[in-house]
């Protein structure tokens, strides 16, 4: 977990690779959702 | 303090390093989650402004969700980098090499299809080796080389039994004589933020970084330049990653991507990228 993580962030399960959503940064911690799949329109 | 709206549907390290990019140069940063805005007609001007900020930049990461949410944002006057003219443009390959046909950008040859046999016939004469492509979608994607008339049976046949409509598009291009490399430059307005070679991994034939393309400064050309910053002007201008190409007959500029990352760029050039980038918010910011 980086020191400066926010939400929205994306972080990954080292153990299975599950992306996941940061969606609350605690004092201690973060909360997490899963993170949405890649779209076909997705990219820059 | 001007407002910078961020929107996003990603937090990159893109997003990050921008924002607090913006807040050193002294902006206030409101980061807005796409996902999760509701957007309203009713709203006013005023009530926009106060909701989101004074200036937005658009970072999603999801096409759609970017132009509609710049769609909506600009109609209530906000001014969003990019616009979303641009945004429509660079979001769609067909509309962006038209563009660039149009203004004389020297751009590969293309052909539209939209079901198997009439791109068969579009591979008849063009000829092989030529690039598949889709028509929305970024990071070489789907993007294949069609080597003969066997592949290509192979590969239309996929993409056509693929669920959704843009997927039935069929936008085959030329394939360029080019090196295993090709150029991404990063443009703010009428100025080459920074530009770099990317080659393709070994094995591979793509140069996006997201496919394991390694990066390397490339010095800027005269002959780059003009090319690279005409195909900017005509999609509109703005924050762009223009991509080009070395061909035998000269630089050749093959996409234009409206919402640029540039951490494969940020590692190989000795330039501050998002200082740049936040730089030029700011003078749009004051216009």
């Amino acid at each position: 977990m980086p020191d400066d993580v926010v939400v929205g962030e994306i972080i990954t399960c080292p153990d299975c690779g599950t992306d996941f959503e940061v969606s609350e940064v605690k004092e201690k911690g973060v909360s997490i959702k899963p993170a949405e799949t890649v779209g076909e329109d997705w990219g820059e | 303090m001007t407002t910078l709206a961020l929107m996003y549907d990603r937090i990159r390290w893109e997003e990050k390093v921008l924002t607090k990019t913006a807040e050193a140069g002294g902006l206030n940063v409101n980061r807005v989650d796409a996902k999760t805005v509701s957007l309203d007609s009713d709203w006013s001007i005023e009530e926009t402004r106060e909701k989101f900020g004074d200036i937005v930049l658009q970072r999603c990461i999801s096409y759609f969700r970017g132009l509609h949410t710049t769609a909506f944002l600009e109609s209530k006057g906000l001014n969003v980098i990019n616009s979303m003219d641009v945004t429509l443009t660079c979001g769609n390959k067909l509309l962006t090499t038209l563009k660039l046909e149009k203004a004389k950008v020297p751009t590969p040859r293309t052909l539209l299809s939209f079901t198997e046999d009439s791109a068969l016939k579009s591979l008849q004469i063009l000829g092989y080796p030529a690039v598949l492509k889709p028509v929305t979608g970024s990071w070489g994607r789907l993007v294949v080389q069609l080597k003969d008339k066997d592949t290509a049976q192979a590969m239309l046949e996929m993409r056509s039994r693929m669920e959704g409509s843009l997927n039935q598009i069929f936008y085959i291009q030329e394939m360029v004589e080019r090196p295993p490399r090709d150029i991404r430059t990063i443009v703010a307005g009428d100025h080459i933020i920074a530009a770099l070679y990317r080659y393709a991994p070994e094995g591979e034939w793509r140069t996006n970084i997201s496919t394991g393309g390694k990066g390397e400064i490339c010095k800027v050309t005269g002959e780059l330049e003009d090319v690279v910053l005409r195909a900017a002007e005509t999609v509109g201008g703005g924050l762009l990653g223009v991509d080009a190409m070395e061909s035998p007959e000269g630089i050749l500029v093959h996409e234009v991507n409206n919402t640029v990352e540039f951490k494969g760029a940020a590692s190989v050039c000795d330039v501050d990228i998002p200082g740049a980038i936040i730089e030029y918010i700011l003078k749009q910011a004051r216009r």
